[in-house]
């Protein structure tokens, strides 16, 4: 029967070792390389090797085929010291991997040699706890949750959809939600509003949203822009890095700025609009799909508009439509799924049904066209006799 | 003969109705005999004898500008989609 120091010798005997430098040029040289971090889990969270893939000893077999589907990868596998290491590189080779070496010395040689160091930032107790749901779902997980954390995400109106929506990514923990809007809560409004309360009456909608969203989750941050977008401020609040705009806006003029500008910015925008029972919703990603314009060219004359407050809208469509907003919305962050760029959903709630028409990015778009013949701003007129709200 | 699925934006001109059958073998002639039932749809679909710049027409789940636009043959049993520019998000 062997000893440990034997097996241990043995196994070197039969595995290939570099050492930390050699292993050091392999990650500068962006080889093809991958790092595997075989130690337990709180020694990974206080640090491992840039780009490093964590499995963990005990569950090496299990999880590296997932992981690391193609067995002719290089892989360069790491303990503390160089042991553990060496009897995986071991497993890893009967597991049919033919280009395994063991990291000499271990982690403890890469960091006294200076090389660089990633310390994972790691979800706290509480938010474990929160998104427990999130993270056992493999395409989130906790680096989608980081992620979500990370994500800056600008909703243009808090009524019917920015309701659903934002608190749908509030729950989520997207970690902070702009939102726009000049109004302040009015009866009329809590038919489907459901971000808002009775208690709010008159209160402007971007506090009332922000009290509602932090007491949902102390995590979100919500910076309120209580004004009514226009070509002057669109620039100002678009330029503060949003990595998503969810348009619910509730007028053509609106609609279109939000389209310009994020052509121009290259922001992906979630667009969503209802009328009574019906609800259309699609994504449109600048430089992937087609924009607002490529659907709509240009906005109908004010005369020929739906009208906005005497149309109504059934209380529970933007409870739908806003939810599937923020659906695509988190879909974009995590990077996961088919967005509905160049789809657009129209959801009929009388009959239930959902309908798809295709759209495509038009060459001869005046915004993000071949030839862009609309280059600044259009202030269009305002539709409807009464004051456009967002 | 098509079934047109009337958005509800225009369903006012229409007395209400959310899918109408029309005759045609174009989406201009599907459109034409809309309008000689329903004469208000004139203004809200055609401009200049064109397709409204603000109004989409889809069949078969595409937009006919990227087909023949007025010109795109519609068979007996497609599905014509249309669909004016709404904006309401409130």
């Amino acid at each position: 029967m062997a000893t440990y120091r034997e097996l241990l010798a043995q196994v070197k005997t039969e595995i290939d070792e570099i050492s930390s430098i050699e292993a050091h040029e392999r990650l500068e040289s962006s080889d093809g390389s991958i790092f595997v971090d075989v130690r337990e889990a709180d020694e990974w969270d206080e640090g491992h090797v840039p780009g490093a893939i964590y499995t963990g000893r005990g569950r090496l077999e299990q999880r590296i085929e997932g992981l690391v589907p193609d067995k002719t990868r290089p892989l360069v596998v790491y303990c503390s010291a160089g042991s553990r290491s060496a009897f995986s590189a071991k497993v890893l080779e009967e597991l049919g991997y033919s280009n395994v070496v063991n990291l000499a010395g271990g982690f403890a040689d890469w960091k006294r040699n200076g090389f660089e160091v990633t310390i994972p930032r790691v979800l706290s107790p509480e938010q474990r706890a929160r998104f427990s749901r999130h993270l056992l779902i493999p395409e989130v997980g906790e680096e989608g949750q980081q992620r979500l954390l990370d994500a800056r995400v600008l909703l243009v109106g808090a009524g019917g959809l920015g309701s659903p929506a934002s608190l749908y990514l509030a729950a989520a923990g997207v970690g902070t939600l702009g939102i726009i809007d000049a109004d302040v809560v009015d009866e009329s409004n809590l038919q489907r509003q459901v971000v808002h309360s009775t208690d709010r009456l008159g209160e402007p909608k971007v506090e009332s949203a922000k009290r509602t969203l932090e007491a949902l989750n102390p995590d979100v941050r919500v910076v309120p822009y209580q004004e009514r977008l226009t070509s002057e401020n669109v620039d100002r609040i678009l330029s503060e890095r949003w990595d998503v705009i969810v348009d619910g806006a509730d007028n053509f003029p609106t609609r279109y700025l939000v389209n310009d500008a994020s052509v121009w910015s290259g922001i992906p925008v979630v667009h969503g609009s209802i009328f009574r029972f019906e609800g259309q919703v699609t994504v449109f990603a600048p430089g992937v799909g087609p924009c607002y314009r490529c659907l709509f060219p240009q906005p109908p004359p004010p005369e020929l508009a739906p009208s906005c407050a005497e149309g109504g809208v059934l209380g529970v469509l933007p409870g739908i439509i806003g939810s599937i907003q923020a659906n695509e919305t988190l879909k974009l962050i995590l990077d996961r799924g088919d967005s509905l760029a160049g789809r657009l959903l129209l959801f009929d709630a009388l009959s239930t049904t959902l309908d798809e028409v295709i759209v495509r990015r038009n060459p001869e778009c005046p915004v993000c066209g071949d030839s862009p013949t609309i280059t600044e701003y259009v202030d269009y007129v305002e539709f409807c006799n009464a004051p456009v709200h967002l | 003969m098509a079934a047109v699925r009337i958005p509800p934006t225009l369903r006012a001109e229409v007395g209400g109705a959310r899918e109408l059958e029309a005759d045609g073998s174009t989406v201009a002639e599907v459109i034409d005999d809309l309008i000689e039932r329903y004469p208000p749809l004139a203004g809200q679909l055609l401009q200049d004898g064109e397709l409204a710049p603000f109004v989409n027409v889809y069949v078969g789940g595409e937009d006919v500008r990227t087909r023949d636009g007025l010109d795109t043959p519609v068979r007996t049993g497609d599905q014509l989609i249309l669909l004016p520019a709404m904006a309401g998000g409130s």
